[in-house]
């Protein structure tokens, strides 16, 4: 039996705001971009033989919010569906995996978040070692601070650098004052309301549906240990083996969307992938320009997908992140012709 | 927003989530918060003969479980730092501070707590710094009220008494605010109520009604925008007697809880059943709204005070057969 060949057919993404004024369970973000893909595709949601979702309790504030997202869909028959409280990247995986196996064909993997409905860097703490970590209630900003201040402190990246992956005119970036010492503004990614959908289609499905499908050659994810103290915060070897497994050592891309969500993360994860100097890094803007928490790693895959559906490229990377500082990571590889 | 054949503007109001996260703490987390309590920190031996402190259950490169608890000093060096100039509640200053990474002496791995300094000038990887004791130790990681600059032991360790229990339980509590925001169709159905009328909503004039009125209807995906004003009046399609006592209970049992299907509704919503005998209420029976007082009303379903029959004939099965 061959493995199937498994691509992304289509994207869409809800606008990035500071405040939606939808709920926190997503529906009136993910209505649109369901609407969105069933029109690009000529589809009706039958088509879809299974659903899975990524997004946090924590950050909606309520229990099974993802529960309610399921009205977005009408889950009248019932549908196939799973869950993971985790960025949609890793929704996208375990659809992947699902289609691998071949109980799928199709599979509508989507995303959603409403970081303004609390403060979400006091949010994100609640990812940390509950036992000893937790408690401290160490906000994800000051926890970024931590690793950047480790870089800059072992000559690894430059305040300077930190301020070019944001782009702008780097000398007023540098004048403006530290959020978080050693973090500007400019280095850490906006509070963003957002959403996002993928659909994933097997062989000549994903041919049927789409006239340049962006396959899926390679997707891995990996872990760092938990402790933060414990490991070299400058360096994501997670990336590194994430990357060797989906890459196969092949690095060259026409482009890297990579999940960054504070600058100097950028950097880290441009050398822990391998890529070349020359690689154009995040020309949708990346976390940085707009950061819809549980949806912006599925919008990397979703933007690198786009570039080969739309054919300005023939061989892009994405990256998605999980975790504080960068703890857990994925990256997928999509080209323009089937392996 | 306009929303189907209604403008609306979306209601919201502050959300506290609040609860204590009660968890066992097992034998090597459990050994290192007992030590805290002594003013002893300990670390744990990992495979590659590494002390990492905190001590933790299991080796960051082989997953295997470790055992080997080691002693490390109260003292160490800051490995990374960041400045916090805004703290939130719960951190451990409420006065801008400092959060360390400290590499304790004797540890070959860094632990994250509060410096106590106040202006970044004073702080600078490579400093030395020592932990400061809480006063009251339980336990937690808040045994260490923070690191502070300096050198030397700012008290000797203890030795607990022989009754002195291990720590094997851990508490933590949660606090968070949330700005909660009712959906376009939640926040009609809402005013509704704050002015005594009952809005449900539909997909499409003809499509059924949901009440609430809903984001998006759960058969197609599509918002229930066309909005209709439904009677007080309606049919129990089920219903139980609530005999046990609980927590915030309000009525004294037993009374009924039912499922109304309001007239011209397509699903029943859970309300009380009160003015009649628990045990004359049944399938079919028809009820009617009893309101509060209107000074009493809010933006809440808590406005209907509960249902009492209405006296009328009792529905037939077929009408309600399929809203059960």
């Amino acid at each position: 039996m061959s493995t199937p060949e498994i691509a992304v057919v289509g994207f869409a993404h809800a606008p990035h705001v500071p405040e939606t004024f939808g709920t926190t369970n997503g529906v009136e973000m993910l209505v649109p971009c369901f609407q969105q893909l069933y029109a690009d595709l000529g589809i009706t949601k039958t088509d879809i033989d299974f659903w899975c979702s990524g997004s946090s309790d924590y950050l909606a504030g309520r229990a099974f919010s993802f529960i309610s997202a399921v009205d977005a869909i009408g889950a009248v028959p019932p549908i196939n569906e799973s869950h993971v409280e985790m960025d949609a990247a890793w929704a996208l995986y375990e659809a992947w995996v699902k289609l691998l196996s071949g109980q799928a064909q199709t599979a509508l993997v989507y995303g959603f978040g409403k970081s303004s409905a609390g403060t979400l860097r006091q949010v994100l703490s609640r990812q940390l070692d509950p036992y000893l970590v937790g408690p401290l209630w160490p906000d994800a900003v000051s926890v970024a601070g931590l690793q950047a201040r480790a870089g800059l402190d072992a000559g690894r990246w430059t305040e300077r650098e930190m301020a070019a992956v944001a782009g702008g005119d780097i000398e007023s970036l540098l004048a403006e004052p530290y959020v978080a010492d050693p973090l500007r503004a400019h280095d850490i990614a906006p509070i963003t309301d957002g959403a996002a959908a993928i659909v994933l289609a097997v062989g000549d499905r994903a041919r049927e549906l789409c006239e340049r499908p962006a396959w899926i050659t390679g997707i891995a994810h990996n872990i760092d240990a938990q402790a933060l103290g414990g490991r070299d915060l400058t360096r994501s070897p997670s990336t590194t083996r994430a990357a060797a497994a989906a890459t196969r050592g092949e690095t060259s891309f026409d482009l890297a969307e990579l999940h960054a969500p504070f600058s100097h993360q950028q950097l880290i994860l441009a050398e822990a992938i391998g890529l070349s100097p020359e690689t154009p890094v995040n020309p949708s803007g990346g976390a940085l320009a707009g950061n819809p928490m549980f949806a912006a790693g599925l919008e990397r895959i979703g933007n690198a997908a786009t570039a080969i559906i739309s054919g300005t490229a023939d061989r892009t990377l994405a990256h998605a992140t999980s975790g504080p500082a960068l703890q857990q990571n994925l990256v997928a590889v999509l080209e323009s012709e089937a392996r | 927003m306009t929303q189907g054949n209604t403008a609306v503007e979306v209601l919201s109001g502050p959300l506290r989530v609040q609860f204590d996260y009660t968890r066992s703490v097992g034998p090597i987390i459990g050994a290192f918060l007992t030590g805290l309590r002594d003013r002893r920190i300990l670390g744990v031996r990992g495979s590659d003969g590494r002390v990492l402190v905190p001590a933790q259950e299991y080796d960051p490169i082989t997953s295997a479980p470790l055992a080997e608890l080691v002693q490390v000093e109260p003292t160490g060096t800051v490995q990374s730092w960041t400045w916090v100039a805004e703290p939130l509640p719960g951190q451990p200053f409420d006065r801008p501070f400092a959060w360390a990474l400290v590499q304790l002496d004797g540890a070959d791995t860094a632990m994250l707590h509060a410096l106590d300094v106040t202006d970044p000038s004073q702080v600078r990887t490579g400093l030395r710094v020592r932990v400061r004791w809480a006063e009251e130790r339980t336990g937690t990681i808040h045994d260490i009220a923070c690191f502070e600059p300096g050198e030397g032991a700012a008290a000797p360790a203890e030795t607990s008494a022989d009754t002195a229990e291990p720590v094997t339980m851990l508490t933590t509590p949660v606090d968070m605010h949330y700005k909660h925001t009712a959906s376009p169709q939640e926040s009609a159905y809402l005013r509704g109520l704050a002015e005594g009328k009952l809005i449900g909503g539909r997909s499409e004039a003809g499509g059924r009604v949901y009440f609430p009125p809903r984001g998006a209807n759960p058969t197609d995906g599509t918002p229930t925008d066309d909005l209709v004003e439904l009677p007080d009046k309606g049919t129990v399609t089920t219903f139980c007697i609530v005999n046990v006592p609980f927590l915030g209970q309000r009525i004294k049992p037993p009374y009924v809880a039912a499922y109304v299907l309001l007239d011209g509704a397509d699903i029943p919503f859970l309300h009380l059943v009160l003015g009649c005998e628990a045990s004359e209420v049944r399938m079919g029976m028809r009820v009617e709204a009893v309101w509060k007082p209107r000074a009493e009303w809010g933006h809440a379903l808590a406005n209907i005070d509960h249902f009492r029959p209405s006296g009328e004939p009792d529905a037939p099965y077929e009408s309600y057969q399929h809203h059960l």
